[in-house]
């Protein structure tokens, strides 16, 4: 073995002195070997096998059979060789649970040594030992370095208490670290504050409701000191702590403003921008004619502008932040256009931000420069950003009226250039333009038309449709050019089907004489040979439209359309509110609410910018600030409390329709010119007080009684088709849908009765309400406002009475809910709280909604990523329940199921049992993954459901009891 | 907080993997290989990519990526600012950050990712500080450690980690008490066909070099410090003191370090005047036409110097990527080296030096495919430079004084004006 070592050695000396060395001992038995020289005498020899077996870990390679050998070496003065060895024990100590205790008593020693640099790194390791029974061992050690003399013994301890946390946080609560860390918060030295406030909030995420970072004056002033002195990781824990704190009044306000200010010109990036966030969030309480508001404003300019010229990773961050920023304030970098003009070496990623940020910024004041900035990108090589630049043309034009005509003759050059995508592109715009526009810049069509046989994807043909068949009086040839697309009518892609079909109608409606035999063909075309739904439905209503009444035929097809605006890209106003709260996290370079996308019911909390008070503006709803405010909700009662606190929470946003969303916003009718044939078109058909789909189905379901028998269509099969409309559009088979109860009867509401159910169609969950009045007199002025609740369920718009209620009179509403509400936790989980008001008074009342509705379409999952989530959740995370009585076979229950989002994802048969896995998305983002047994002959079926948030397991297994049992 | 950090070369190999929380598996960077497929150039991978229960944040130097796993809300930047450092405190090190580098010193890597870093919170990023935890390695050392065995692993508790000034150890020693400064400014420009400019700002920086004994405090004062509205600085610059006399004192770190980044726009050289305002050093007169029908397409191109304060413009490198209808270019260069990469389509013109008496130009033609119709696009030409002594915004140190010490150190300052991204379109 000595000759082993020696020609080992040798061969070190002879290469190249450097860690390599350690990577070329691959020949045999090299575990043997290592574990000679880790037993090795000589201190020298023991640590160049201890660096060979870290190297080796590093690479991926399993030393886990050394752990007793290298667990021997831990003993020594030397303190590299001690850092080996721990970071060795970190990495198996896991997979080696008995041997770790072997290392529990120097750990113990090493916290009394007196180097504190040892201290530090044996309580440091410890927390790293992610061991059950090597954490009951650290609790005394880390009490004792939680009161350390020396501040970096005290602030690596602070950290400890997190990762402690982390692997067992009964422990930590029970052992009271969480109340010393509290009082770290007040420790002398500022790196102990920062790793205080960091631990804590990372502990805190894990714990929406504890009230573990209290923040009060006091302490703010704290974190406020600490923030000048700690460093700059530690800078960024206290500004994103500060940002949850709402102030009192405006004066502390600006005073916290004043002082977060100069870590605008600190050189790390992310402190710049957390500071721009808690700057963004109270500013919103001051007063705008404050002079300090607009000194402000014109502060936070120049840091976002520096931002821009650092490595282009942290550009994209920056952007989509700034993206944020531009849409809240445009104020702020209005001056500042240039800095967003593209580089052509930019990676595309910043490349596609910059030029959505022009778009924001543009005005009549830049928008020469920027369409000329736009042209130029139009002839790059990039085809994705050559696209979006052509696209951006567009949007300037519909965003700045005066640069309309400037932006359509920009487009036709750039159809000269023939380009293809570039002319595709050019089109689809043009087509808005026109939307945006009409009976304007319509003599540019003859140029369009020049280039319809170049046309080859779905959108820009559709476009081109559309324009033929809007102003198909204006274009002589209009039959022969919507004719020839017809040929290859089955080849085409949905929207071009829909939209062919429209625009020829559209083109028979106008010139009736010359093109019936077209209109016939195409009617023909998609109700008698398409498989498409859609296509088949849209084909019947406009035969049946044009064979009742051609008049209001003209009416409904020909009717004016909403014009567009370029607000259709803008995020809404309460999603933004909740984001520039979120500046600098991954929600903000997302776009998304942090519930969206954060796996598990964190009970993220909905933050909300404070409101302004002080002078002038104190009106502005006054509660907001307070609701913002209360970081933890108390959990919620179960029986409504008699009016009082929940009058101020359920209604403070005044029972007046929502504020969050005002009509049914138009982004899906500029999609395509179909879209708003369903929308706007309906409407006339229908009586005009429809507004959405939520009403269609009833429509629907009544039209085909009238349906002409000389239709001469398959009607059988048509009629269902119609009928199946009501049900829900696209879906295969109805999801489920609770029979109506009553939630609030008549003697505890004045009179008002009002009974209801859940339900989802098309992936709109809807509330469906029935409101009979048994009062003597009339009942007006509905409105309906929910209590927080677990799944951020809210109204999506106001609730649709539109005429007062007499006597004994019932109506049915639908009630389209959304899922970005503010969330908080109810008991049950699916408990919901409703407050409705009429002109008699506010009544309150609470239901439970099956789960079921929040489970979202797009719920499917590949096998392998289910195998691997399965096995990636932890047992103690799965639930079993029997569902008893039920006969079914599989394969009708996994079609029951599926009309509820609940998608099979693979089957299996052992020994005659079925085994089903399924999976379901919840709208807020939670997987739910379960195993359902069924065994033939057999009624009663065992489920077994995994969730990283198994609160929701009881609700999913009600669901399914309730699906497979109707 | 950070999981874990994984190393990945340009040909997508894991070369190392370091975690701080629980292991995380490699498979979860196969995420990260999906984007690196489609992303058509190394640079395209997008910085935030996310997976069913991870994210991945990447950023991309000396053609490796350094892709950090994240579970939770973290801030992305953070998460970037942190691989950056970790990148510089490897250049910083071992010379330069390779993979082979990084291998070669894989325990140092190592230790220094353990030191950098607790359960996913920074612990020690600042150079000073590292290095008097783990000594960087040098050969001398290597030898000695393994004669003596004594260790790269400092055996005190580092003492600037506590201090009031944590960037800075205590006990400095010099024999000779030197401070340097180097004010580096880059323009970054994009110039239309006709030679007017669209945009122009400076990127400027100051770094430093300070070797004094003690606890020197020093301050930095400038003759215009108005120029100075958009400042990032080093955390030992105090702030109140600029706020309120636009001078910078601090007590520098020892060794190396950025001082402040500034940037100057032409809205704040010349509060009403507009872009053009700002100094452009060259100038190019370009004549690159492609004609229909035929195969041959023209190339001309001029340099020559602008405003340039009375100093030569150096190191002049034209780089342009030609449309993809070139097949190759025959050019005649009146001085310096040019090459074409016919299959990048890359044109390099290395110049040299601008003679303002004698301009230098790069004349000739292009071949193009036959019978291809003439290229869509046109190129844009990049351009970088040296002008030394002199920085193009005009910002000039006043003085610089030290207090807190009694010896007499020995001053510098050097000014620089670099080409950053300096682009022309034709």
């Amino acid at each position: 073995m000595e000759w082993a070592n020696q020609l080992c050695e040798n061969r070190q000396f002879g290469s190249k002195m450097t860690d390599s060395k350690y990577f070329t001992t691959t020949k045999k038995g090299e575990i043997f070997e290592l574990k000679a020289e880790l037993n090795s005498d000589k201190k020298e020899k023991k640590k160049e096998a201890v660096k060979k077996v870290i190297a080796s870990m590093t690479v991926g390679k399993d030393v886990s059979a050394l752990f007793p050998d290298v667990v021997n070496c831990m003993q020594t003065d030397n303190l590299e060789l001690k850092k080996l060895v721990y970071l060795y024990l970190m990495n198996y100590a896991k997979s080696q649970p008995d041997m770790a205790i072997m290392a529990v008593n120097t750990f113990v020693k090493d916290c009394e040594d007196p180097n504190p640099l040892i201290r530090a790194l044996a309580v440091r390791t410890m927390g790293c030992i992610r061991v059950d029974k090597i954490t009951e061992y650290l609790c005394e050690p880390l009490r004792k370095c939680l009161k350390d003399e020396d501040p970096y013994v005290r602030k690596t301890a602070a950290v400890c208490v997190a990762k402690l946390h982390d692997i067992n946080a009964q422990l930590v609560e029970d052992q009271g670290f969480l109340d010393t860390l509290k009082d770290l918060i007040s420790d002398s030295n500022p790196m102990v504050v920062a790793n205080a406030v960091a631990a804590l909030s990372e502990i805190a995420e894990s714990h929406p409701n504890s009230n573990l970072l209290d923040l009060n004056p006091q302490s703010i002033n704290k974190l406020l000191t600490a923030l000048n002195e700690c460093t700059e990781w530690g800078q960024i824990f206290i500004l994103d702590c500060l940002a949850n704190y709402t102030p009192r009044d405006d004066r502390e306000s600006q005073s916290i403003c004043e002082r977060v200010t100069p870590r605008l010109s600190h050189a790390n990036s992310a402190v710049v921008l957390s500071a721009v966030k808690v700057l963004m969030k109270f500013m919103e309480m001051l007063p705008k004619d404050l002079d300090y508001y607009g000194t402000l404003l014109k502060k936070l300019a120049p840091p976002l502008v520096t931002l821009l010229s650092a490595e282009p990773e942290l550009q994209y961050v920056a952007l989509r932040n700034i993206n944020l920023i531009v849409q809240k304030r445009p104020e702020i970098l209005k001056h500042e256009m240039k800095v967003f003009f593209v580089k052509y070496n930019d990676p595309i990623y910043v490349k596609l931000e910059k030029l959505d940020i022009m778009i924001r910024l543009a005005s009549q004041a830049n928008i020469a420069q920027v369409l000329a900035e736009l042209k130029e990108y139009a002839t790059e090589v990039d085809v994705d950003f050559v696209r979006k630049a052509v696209r951006a043309i567009g949007r300037c034009a519909i965003k700045v009226e005066q640069s309309a005509e400037r932006c359509v003759s920009t487009l036709l050059d750039l159809i000269q250039t023939k380009v293809n995508y570039v002319v595709q592109e050019a089109i689809v715009v043009i087509k808005d333009i026109f939307r945006k526009y009409p009976n304007k810049y319509e003599s540019v069509i003859a140029t369009l038309c020049e280039n319809l046989d170049s046309l080859d994807e779905p959108e820009a043909r559709a476009a081109m449709i559309w324009i033929v068949g809007e102003y198909a009086e204006r274009i002589d040839n209009a039959d022969e050019l919507l004719e020839s697309f017809l040929e290859g009518f089955h080849d085409e892609s949905t929207q071009v089907q829909l939209q062919l079909l429209t625009a020829i109608v559209k083109l028979f409606l106008k010139k009736p004489t010359e093109t019936q035999e077209l209109v016939q063909q195409v009617l023909s075309l998609a109700t008698q040979d398409s498989d498409n739904p859609d296509l088949r439905d849209r084909g019947y209503i406009y035969w049946r439209l044009l064979s009742t009444d051609p008049v209001a035929a003209k009416e409904v097809v020909l009717a004016e359309k909403p014009l567009i605006s370029e607000e259709t890209d803008l995020i809404e106003p309460t999603l933004l509110e909740e984001l520039i709260c979120h500046i600098g996290t991954l929600a903000s370079v997302y776009h998304k609410p942090p519930s969206a996308f954060v796996e598990g019911s964190r009970g993220v909390m909905h933050k909300r910018l404070p409101a302004r008070t002080g002078s002038g503006e104190g009106t502005e709803s006054p509660d907001v600030g307070n609701v913002a405010g209360g970081s933890a909700p108390e959990a919620a009662p179960s029986i409504i409390p008699s009016q009082g606190d929940l009058l101020g929470d359920l209604l403070n946003l005044d029972l007046a329709p929502p504020t969050t969303t005002g009509p049914p916003p138009p982004t899906s009718g500029m999609q395509m010119g179909g879209m708003d044939l369903l929308g706007g078109g309906l409407d006339s058909l229908l009586g005009g007080d429809i507004g959405g789909s939520p009403a269609m189905g009833a429509g629907f379901g009544a039209a085909p009684a009238v349906m002409p028998a000389s239709l001469n269509a398959p009607v059988g099969g048509g009629l269902g088709d119609l009928f199946d409309l009501g049900g829900g559009v696209g879906m295969p088979m109805g999801a489920y849908i609770p029979p109506k109860t009553v939630w609030l009867p008549a003697m505890k509401a004045k009179g008002l009765e009002i009974s209801g159910t859940f339900a989802r169609r098309a992936g709109v969950i809807q509330m469906e309400l029935v409101l009979t009045n048994k009062a003597m007199s009339v009942m007006t002025d509905f409105a309906i406002q929910f209590n927080r609740n677990s799944f951020g369920l809210a109204p999506a718009g106001p609730l649709q009475v539109l005429t007062p209620l007499g006597p004994n009179q019932t109506i049915e509403v639908s009630l389209p809910l959304s899922t970005v509400g503010p969330v908080m936790k109810m008991d049950p989980l699916n408990n919901l709280q409703v407050a409705v008001k009429n002109n008699i008074d506010v009544f309150y009342f609470s239901c439970q909604y099956p789960i079921s509705m929040l489970f979202v379409e797009d719920g499917k999952m590949e096998r392998q990523v289910f195998l691997a989530t399965w096995k990636d959740i932890p047992n103690d995370n799965e639930s079993q329940f029997q569902i008893q009585d039920c006969h079914l076979n599989s394969d009708a229950a996994s079609n029951k199921l599926q009309g509820s989002n609940i998608f099979t994802i693979a089957k299996r048969t052992v020994e005659g049992q079925d085994m089903l896995y399924m999976a379901i998305k919840l709208s807020n983002g939670i997987w739910v993954l379960a195993e359902l047994k069924m065994q033939a002959g057999n009624p009663n079926y065992t489920i077994s459901l995994k969730c990283r948030a198994p609160e929701v397991s009881q609700c999913v297994f009600q669901c399914y009891e309730a699906v497979l049992k109707n | 907080m950070i999981h874990s950090l994984f190393l990945v070369n340009s040909s997508g190999d894991i070369f190392l993997e370091k975690h701080w929380k629980s292991v995380v598996s490699r498979s979860v960077c196969d995420y990260f290989f999906e984007a690196q497929e489609r992303a058509s150039e190394p640079e395209n991978v997008p910085p935030v990519i996310p997976t069913p229960h991870h994210y991945l944040i990447s950023v991309l130097r000396h053609r490796i990526y350094f892709v950090a796993v994240i579970q939770s809300e973290v801030p992305p930047l953070f998460v970037i600012e942190f691989l950056h450092r970790v990148v510089d405190t490897f250049q910083d090190y071992f010379g330069v950050c390779t993979e082979a580098a990084i291998k070669d010193n894989v325990v140092v890597v190592y230790e220094l990712l353990e030191e950098m870093l607790d359960n996913g919170f920074p612990l020690a990023t600042e150079s000073n500080i590292l290095k008097e935890l783990i000594k960087p390695p040098t050969i001398l050392r290597t030898v000695v450690n393994t004669i003596t065995g004594s260790t790269n692993v400092g055996e005190q508790l580092p003492t600037g980690q506590l201090s009031v000034v944590p960037w800075r150890r205590t006990g400095v020693k010099y024999t000779n008490n030197e401070a340097y400064f180097d004010v580096v400014e880059e323009i970054d420009a994009i110039i239309d066909k006709s030679g007017s400019t669209i945009t122009a700002e400076i990127q400027g920086v100051i770094d430093a070099c300070v070797k004094l004994t003690g606890m020197p405090d020093l301050t930095l004062s400038f003759m215009n410090p108005r120029l100075l509205d958009d400042v990032s600085f080093h955390p030992c610059v105090r702030f109140k003191r600029w706020e309120a006399e636009r001078i910078l004192s601090f007590i520098p770190p020892d060794g190396n370090f950025r001082l402040l980044s500034y940037h100057v726009s032409s809205q704040n050289l010349h509060p009403l005047r507009s872009a053009s305002l700002v100094a452009i050093p060259v100038y190019v007169k370009h004549n690159i036409t492609f004609r229909e029908g035929s195969s041959q397409g023209r190339f001309e191109l001029t340099l020559g110097p602008k405003q340039t304060m009375g100093k030569g413009v150096e190191a002049v490198l034209v780089s342009s990527q030609l449309p993809r209808g070139v097949l190759n270019t025959n050019l005649n260069p009146t001085q310096g080296t040019y090459t074409f990469d016919p299959v990048t389509k890359l044109l390099s013109w290395d110049v040299g030096k601008i003679n303002p008496q004698k301009l230098p130009s790069l004349k000739g033609s292009m071949s193009l495919q036959a019978g291809a119709s003439k290229p869509d696009e046109n190129p844009t030409i990049n351009i970088q430079f040296k002008i030394q002594q002199s920085a193009l915004s005009g910002l000039k140190v006043n003085r610089l004084d030290m207090y807190g010490e009694k010896y007499k150190p020995f001053k510098g300052i050097k000014y620089m004006t670099k080409a950053g991204k300096f682009q022309v379109r034709t």
